[in-house]
């Protein structure tokens, strides 16, 4: 607990700090007990609830669609890593196009994704799930198969002396083995799923979600600066919430 | 020698590798009787644990054929004849000692209870009753090859394949894992035939029925000194007269191969 307090006192004091160093108006950068002090503002001229309740409901909405996309994502992943191990060939033909996957920007994707599955008929989240796990699949891909791979020759050479099956050689010794770069992999894919999940908000027009949040607040940034700083800082939330939901698992899983 | 447990008949082995072919083992003819403790030494490179790994089928013979009792190396290993035992102890760092220990009867599809059994009497056997439930990073280099020595005892393969197991150790515990070792040995019923890989001469002579000196690549048989030093043997074996003689005179030998090149 310790560390946290001092982290926060320390950040504190470089907020206020640099304010105050390099004279920055309030219009720049807001006090951070101004920042505070919105949370409390009640929402819609004043009959609303309190604007961070409101700002954790679409928080909430971002990270159901985040998990989402992490969830279909991490299997794509994981089965593709499958595959790749099982016929290189595949790899060697296919990885290309993953890598090319990632590099084209997802901000352009985005909304053609968005449009295209919404002329197609489709709920609006299906295709915030589908820009997920777009950026999702990619990492666990890569980590997977790395761990697939990283049993040593020689944990090897006793299964086989133990006439071990392919599959009890998968289950006793590559899967486990692979937990660990399976799970570096899971906490990049955490915060690229929230990534997506709130690129994927801001063309399509959305209700909900954080997203929606950024793009109101940075319209009234001019009258009320603190919104969209609370706006950021939500969404920063989301994706430490996320990461620390994945390492708890790590902690209950990977036993050593 | 009546039917011998392991026959090379003339075995040679080149590995394709990408700087050319390399001539590991050549025109290698052994005959490995049941029950029998060899040590086999020789300078780095010359093909000791290619000899190894074509007993246990991890490599192919290029030329000449390697016989088990009397089936093919891949037979043999389907039968469960091998355990094996590395430099390192290769244990999996997910599972406790035990499991780790229970791992080859798990594959072999014993009954759990079995197996926790066995694994039990296993551990205690080479002195780790207490540490079933650690993981390996708990213990120390010693007590992990004592572990990975549980391992392939577990479940009680015919022919044991030892690749340096002691090389990493220390000379005291070295010396005191030599002579659990061999009473493990000694007392198992039936007991084991054992294929031991070792840069250590005195290690050679204290273990072994025959020591199979190779001289360097490519690696051929130089000679087989036979050890006709009484069992069980002990501490004091290594102060015996005998003992230096027979230290001596594998070192001539392995000095004989490396003037003759
Ligand atoms: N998989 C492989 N591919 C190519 N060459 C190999 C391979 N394994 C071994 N060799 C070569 O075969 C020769 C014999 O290797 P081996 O490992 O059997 O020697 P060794 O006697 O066990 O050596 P050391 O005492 O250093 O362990 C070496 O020259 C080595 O480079
Ligand atoms: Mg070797």
């Amino acid at each position: 607990m310790l560390p946290v307090i001092g982290l926060v006192a320390a950040l504190l004091l470089i907020w206020e700090g640099s304010k105050l160093l390099f004279g920055i108006s309030d219009q720049r950068l807001p006090h951070l007990g101004d920042i505070v002090a919105t949370m409390f503002t009640r929402t819609q001229g004043g009959n609303g609830p309190l604007l961070l309740v409101q700002m954790l409901i679409n928080a909430w909405a971002t990270l159901r669609v985040a998990m989402g996309g992490f969830f279909i994502g991490g299997l794509l992943g994981f089965g593709l890593a499958l595959l790749f191990m099982r016929m290189p060939i595949l790899e060697r033909g296919l990885m290309p196009y993953v890598i090319g996957s990632q590099t084209v920007p997802i901000l352009a994707i985005a909304p053609m994704v968005v449009v295209s599955l919404g002329r197609m008929g489709a709920e609006p989240w299906v295709a915030k799930i589908f820009v997920a796990a777009y950026l999702t699949f990619f990492p666990v891909t890569i980590g997977m198969l790395r761990g697939l791979r990283s049993a040593s020759p020689q944990s090897l050479d006793l299964m086989r002396s133990y006439a071990a099956s392919s599959l009890q050689t998968f289950w006793k010794l590559r899967l486990p083995a692979s937990l660990p770069y399976l799970f570096a992999s899971l906490k990049i894919a955490a915060s690229a799923s929230v990534i997506g999940a709130i690129v994927a908000e801001l063309p399509s027009g959305s209700s909900e979600g954080i997203g929606v949040m950024i793009l109101n607040a940075a319209q009234f940034y001019n009258s009320r600066p603190p919104a969209l700083y609370l706006a950021i800082l939500v969404a920063g939330l989301i994706g430490v919430v996320f990461y620390g939901l994945v390492a708890l698992a790590e902690r209950l899983i990977v036993k050593r | 020698m009546d039917t011998p447990i392991i026959e090379f008949e003339r075995v040679s082995k080149i590995y394709q590798g990408g700087a050319g072919p390399v001539t590991a083992l050549h025109d290698v003819t052994l005959r490995i009787a049941a029950g029998e403790f060899i040590a086999l030494i020789g300078p780095s490179g010359c093909g000791k644990s290619t000899l190894m790994r074509l007993i246990g089928d991890l490599e192919q013979p290029s030329n000449g054929t390697v016989r088990i009792k009397a089936k093919t190396p891949d037979q043999a290993r389907r039968d469960r004849d091998y355990g094996i035992v590395f430099q390192s102890p290769v244990l999996y760092d997910w599972r406790t000692i035990r499991k780790n220990v229970e791992l080859p009867l798990e594959i072999m599809g014993r009954p759990k209870e079995q197996r926790h059994q066995r694994a039990m009497e296993l551990l205690k056997l080479v002195g780790l009753g207490d540490f079933g439930d650690a993981y390996p990073h708990q213990l120390s280099g010693g007590m992990q090859q004592r572990a990975s020595i549980a391992r392939a005892l577990s479940f009680a393969p015919s022919i044991l394949l030892m690749d340096e197991p002691f090389g990493a150790l220390d000379e005291i515990t070295r010396e005191r894992l030599q002579l659990e070792l061999l009473s493990i040995w000694w007392e198992a019923e039936p007991r084991p035939t054992v294929i031991f890989v070792t840069h250590s001469i005195p290690e050679a002579v204290f273990l072994a029925d025959r020591v199979v000196v190779m001289s360097p690549r490519p690696g051929r048989v130089q000679r087989v000194v036979e050890v006709n030093l009484a069992r069980p043997r002990a501490f004091e074996t290594r102060e015996d007269p005998q003992f230096f003689a027979l230290v001596t005179e594998v070192r001539e030998c392995l000095r004989a191969t490396e003037t003759a090149g």
